[in-house]
């Protein structure tokens, strides 16, 4: 029943958790967040999906969906009747959506880790080359299925809106530490509007980190180990 | 009056990835023109269609190009609602394409990587990783005659056409024993059932042909 009780295991800095959290919230379906702690792993996340052993992973009476874009269709699908509706209604734009949400996990986002990643210049500068004609692509897509409205998905936010604007704090992020402007109103008029709508959605506010801790937290984690 | 509606399905002989799609169209009885793509020789047509990846399946509906394969699938699923093949409740579904997911990352991977390896000991190892990812779709199978349930479904299409009929035909030319009668019961029996569908078995790789192709794309990858 989809008035079951609704868990989610996840951890505030995570780009995937905020996906189904923004869902979530799009639905107001009132949820308890579950927060792993860095470093290790519960055994109810183990328990949860031993197959990745990842976050996140969402209990719904107590049956686990795991893997973002899947919980976020999950959770369209289950309570369809309330708010507006996450994946698009005419087939060929669910296909759209679902073809860039792919593209933004495969190719997108692996470009942007690899910035954090690069050792040396050159390294970098090749990187910051892949992720900006990523960037150009995504403005097109945009241009393309937002058609005139302020979201991928038209009026309201919807799932490529999600799978993409998970990114934008990690984004933030990636700017400032490889002092380089990726998303900006020269180079991509149409995205760098839309970010600014997207993180101001009700929905997306409560979960979107801030961009000076996910900082801190990155350094965290990309530190380098004393010689 | 209905619009005739123009299918087109651009493919690989060899590849899972479009023999699925085949088999989706044949399930629902849809009418399309095949274009059998080269994987060193890709046409104007793919390029154009799919100039991010290159790749098949590409499906052209009515001017439109989807691409992707398991996008493929869900759209032909939401465009012809007949004779449906994502499961109708909402967990069920996420389970179909978590799985799905699963063939297609980590079971591909392994599974391919198994028979590149150069020494035997890394063919074992990956094969002994493939088998155990197998094995969760070895619990799903229990009391069921498909992944799907009682009919051929998404996810049936999906590891039929990636493991009994492309990786196992890989395994064989490599003389790799990877799922075994004695621990994969329900994986034979479900094959067994897979064989029994036309849509399915019409939409196959003819074995020997795909074994010697096989053989060789492992051949050209260690060689490069």
């Amino acid at each position: 029943m989809s008035s079951d009780e609704v868990k989610l295991i996840g951890a505030w800095a995570s780009p995937f958790v905020m996906r189904p959290r923004i869902a979530l919230n799009l639905k107001s379906v009132p949820y308890e967040f579950l927060q792993e702690t860095f470093g290790s792993k519960s055994e109810l996340l183990l328990k949860s999906n031993p197959v990745h052993k990842k976050i996140p992973v969402l209990l719904h009476a107590d049956k686990p969906v795991s893997e973002s874009n899947i919980i976020v269709e999950y959770i369209d699908e289950t309570w369809s009747s309330s708010g507006s509706s996450i994946l698009p209604s005419h087939p060929y734009d669910r296909a759209m959506a679902r073809f860039w949400a792919a593209y933004i996990d495969e190719k997108w986002f692996v470009s942007l880790r690899n910035i954090l990643k690069a050792e040396g210049e050159e390294e970098k500068k090749a990187v910051l080359a892949q992720v900006e004609e990523g960037n150009a692509l995504l403005e097109k897509a945009f241009n393309d299925c937002s058609n005139g409205k302020p979201f991928f998905n038209g009026d309201h936010i919807g799932y490529l809106d999600i799978a993409f604007g998970c990114f934008l704090g990690w984004l933030r992020v990636t700017e400032l530490a490889a002092g380089h402007q990726l998303l900006d109103e020269a180079k991509t008029p149409s995205l760098s509007k839309w970010a600014e709508r997207f993180c101001d959605d009700p929905a997306v506010k409560p979960v979107m980190p801030e961009t000076t801790k996910l900082a801190e937290f990155a350094k965290k984690i990309f530190a380098k180990p004393r010689a | 009056m209905a619009e005739k509606e123009e299918v087109k399905l651009l493919g690989i002989w060899a590849s899972p990835f479009s023999r699925r799609i085949e088999m989706a169209l044949k399930l629902k009885g849809i009418a399309y023109d095949y274009v059998e793509e080269s994987l060193d020789n890709k046409s104007p047509l793919l390029l154009a269609l799919n100039p991010i990846h290159k790749k098949v399946p590409v499906l052209v509906h009515n001017g439109k190009a989807i691409l992707e394969s398991h996008v493929v699938l869900e759209y032909i699923d939401e465009t012809w609602k007949h004779n449906p093949i994502l499961p109708q409740d909402p967990y069920d579904r996420s389970k179909a394409r978590f799985f799905a997911k699963l063939v297609d990352e980590q079971i591909f991977n392994a599974g391919f990587v198994s028979m590149t390896k150069a020494e035997q000991q890394g063919r074992e190892d990956l094969a002994e990783q493939t088998r155990e990812l197998i094995t969760y779709l070895e619990k799903e199978l229990v009391g069921k005659d498909f992944l799907g349930g009682k009919s051929v479904g998404f996810l049936d299409l999906v590891a039929g056409s990636m493991i009994p009929f492309c990786l196992e035909r890989g395994w064989e030319g490599m003389g790799l024993q990877v799922i075994t009668d004695d621990k994969f019961p329900e994986y034979k029996r479900w094959v067994k059932n897979l064989e029994k569908v036309e849509s399915v078995t019409d939409c196959i790789p003819p074995k020997e042909k795909h074994i010697e192709h096989m053989n060789f794309m492992v051949g050209r990858f260690r060689s490069s």
